[in-house]
């Protein structure tokens, strides 16, 4: 589904520009322009107000509610953003053309005013939007507006979000995505998994494959539209990859006497690297999927599984238990020696390094605790950002600034969830799904 | 003494393996569509050369030390008892299953699952047991048989279980 975007001309403002890259810990507010600049201290989130989008016709009225509704669910879920209620607004917005009257604004406290306006005709909406700075009293940057169809009216939303959520934070958004999951039902002895699909929030769940064979760690493709996972469809572990849109799949590799799993793409989407065991031993290998051609990378009597390739493709992080228990390895994506980056107390597995290539995912275990972690590629620099009885498999949005993992609560009753964190340990969250659900992978920002 | 269909006696490595499914086209739920290996007269467990036989008298799993794949001194008398058994009831194949306890990631675990259940093809194998005859699978932490989170229940699920499917070798 594409969008067409484009500016609406008569709202051209100076766009102020900010410089991005900045990572870690909280949000700062600073005096100048409005800006929340994401850095070491923690400071209160950022206050928006968003009217309800100006309906543009009869029929527009429940759309453009719902679409301003979103966008404020978007921006609130990060932590960074909290919204002010519209209780509390002394004026409204009738009519998308009109100055803004900042000073009703600036009387609530609200930093920055998010307006729209929405029509539609025949199947399709329109969108358009202003994001302001109330205390500069300024626009911040151009108005736009979106087309599409009123089925995808909450992928407008959520292009709106990410635009405003770029332009207040200047690093990339990561609203307008989908992640894959596992959705789970059953005792916890005979659990049925079924392959999922959803929008990032929860929303749009479509199922993949019914339950009849157990599948496990689905994976997207860079560009999004095809899936890698585990299937004991075989009656043994196989990795398959499946198209997203027409929901075909097919077995990678099938060698007799053999399983493979922990599959993961390669940054151009080219090539599986994934885990074999054979005769009780597990490796690393790649497998080009157009010509099936496969390619051993270790060849130890050691565990090697859970890799993962660094954005730019030259390397690969593992996990391996060759020192005696698991711990974080990196080698050339085409085999080779590796070096241990692991170095705390306990065990390290699956990690995953993020989008923006400067950090690692993974999940520890140590003293009867799991932790969802983060370390330098070097291994330097490690924190973890959440504990509880089982916390494992974390996949990286889009942008690299927000994870998602599975959390399972203890005992017979125990059940997976989704719970996503900010890589500053703060504004942890259960990802609400209808049922039990792990393994989730985000895909990249859709087009 | 009664007959029974062949997949009627399944019954005893159903609840170990809820949702296993072998290669052989039996169906680890007993659906009757079996009878591949013949009827016999199946006493019940003191048949010995019954599945149940099997699975209660002879054993069919053992137990794994967290994180170990080596066979402990019980566990290579019952793998013992179960390559004589194979030996002698050449009508059976066997699908090892190796299994985790939750304390673990998905992935290793998996890994471990095929470890444990190699150790077990690998004892087999050595004492006479034709190879052609055994296969392994891990099923990770994605199978546990007792559901409680501590010891006394992570200590059964960390098991290896050698689910017999009728039907001789056939190629």
């Amino acid at each position: 589904m594409g969008f067409k975007l484009r500016k609406i001309s008569c709202l051209i403002a100076a766009c102020a520009m900010f410089a991005g890259g900045a990572m870690s810990t909280a949000v700062a507010q600073s005096q100048g322009p409005l800006r929340i600049e994401i850095t070491d201290g923690v400071i209160e989130p950022l206050p928006f107000a968003i009217p309800d989008f100006v309906a543009e016709d009869g029929g527009s009225n429940d759309i453009a509610r719902s679409i301003s509704r979103v966008i404020a669910a978007d921006l609130a879920s990060t932590g960074l953003f909290r919204e002010i209620p519209q209780d509390a607004f002394i004026s409204g917005i009738s009519n998308f053309a009109n100055p803004v009257a900042y000073a009703d604004w600036k009387a609530i406290n609200a930093q920055a005013l998010i307006t729209g306006a929405v029509s539609s005709a025949g199947g399709n909406v329109n969108v358009k939007f202003r994001v302001f700075d109330v205390f500069s009293g300024q626009p911040l940057g151009e108005g736009l507006q979106f087309a599409g169809s009123a089925a995808g009216w909450r992928r407008m939303a959520h292009k709106v979000a990410d635009i405003v959520y770029s332009r207040i934070t200047g690093e990339s958004g990561y609203f307008d995505s989908r992640v894959v999951f596992v959705s789970e039902s059953g005792p916890k002895n005979a659990r049925r998994k079924r392959l999922a699909i959803m929008d990032y929030d929860g929303a749009n769940v479509q199922y993949l494959t019914d339950s009849s064979a157990l599948v496990l760690a689905p994976r997207f493709s860079p560009q999004g539209d095809r899936v890698l996972y585990t299937s004991y469809e075989t009656g043994f572990p196989q990795v398959y990859v499946l198209d997203v849109a027409t929901v075909g799949r097919r077995v990678l590799s099938s060698q007799e006497g053999t399983m493979t799993f922990a599959p993961r793409f390669s940054p151009d989407g080219r090539t599986v690297v994934y885990s074999l065991s054979a005769g009780g031993n597990t490796d690393l290998y790649t497998m080009d999927i157009a010509s099936g051609q496969a390619r051993r990378l270790t060849q130890a009597p050691s565990i090697e599984t859970a890799p993962s390739f660094s954005p730019d493709g030259s390397k690969i992080v593992f996990e391996s238990d060759r020192s005696g228990n698991q711990q974080l390895y990196v080698m050339p994506a085409s085999g080779g020696e590796a070096t241990r980056i692991s170095f705390g107390q306990g065990r390290y597995g699956t990690p995953v390094w993020s989008p923006r290539g400067d950090l690692i995912a993974f999940t520890k275990q140590n003293a009867g605790r799991f932790h969802i972690g983060v370390m330098r590629t070097d291994g330097s620099e490690e924190r973890l950002l959440t504990a509880s009885f089982l916390d494992e498999g974390p996949t990286w949005s889009p942008n690299g600034r927000v994870i998602m993992f599975t959390r399972e609560s203890q005992g017979a009753s125990g059940e997976a969830a989704l719970y996503s964190v900010d890589i500053s340990g703060r504004n942890l969250r259960r990802v609400v799904t209808e049922g039990a659900a792990s393994d989730p992978a985000w895909s990249p920002l859709l087009n | 003494m009664k007959h029974f269909a062949m997949t009627a006696l399944f019954v005893g490595a159903l609840a170990l393996s809820a949702c296993s499914k072998d290669r052989f086209g039996s169906d680890g739920y007993g659906n009757g569509a079996g009878g591949a290996g013949g009827d016999y007269v199946a006493g019940s467990a003191s048949d010995p050369r019954s599945p149940a036989y099997f699975n209660q008298t002879v054993g069919d799993r053992i137990l794994f030390a967290v994180d170990q794949s080596n066979l402990s001194p019980d566990a290579v008398q019952v793998l013992t008892q179960q390559a004589t058994w194979l030996i002698e009831n050449t009508s059976y194949t066997a699908v090892i299953e190796g299994h985790a306890d939750e304390q673990g990631t998905r992935e290793y675990n998996l890994a471990l699952g095929a470890r444990r259940a190699s150790a077990v093809q690998n004892f087999l194998i050595d004492r006479g047991v034709a190879p052609n005859r055994l296969q392994t699978v891990s099923y990770g932490k994605e199978r546990p048989l007792e559901i409680c989170s501590d010891e006394l229940c992570y200590s059964k699920n960390r098991r290896a279980v050698t689910v017999l499917a009728a039907g001789a070798i056939t190629s």
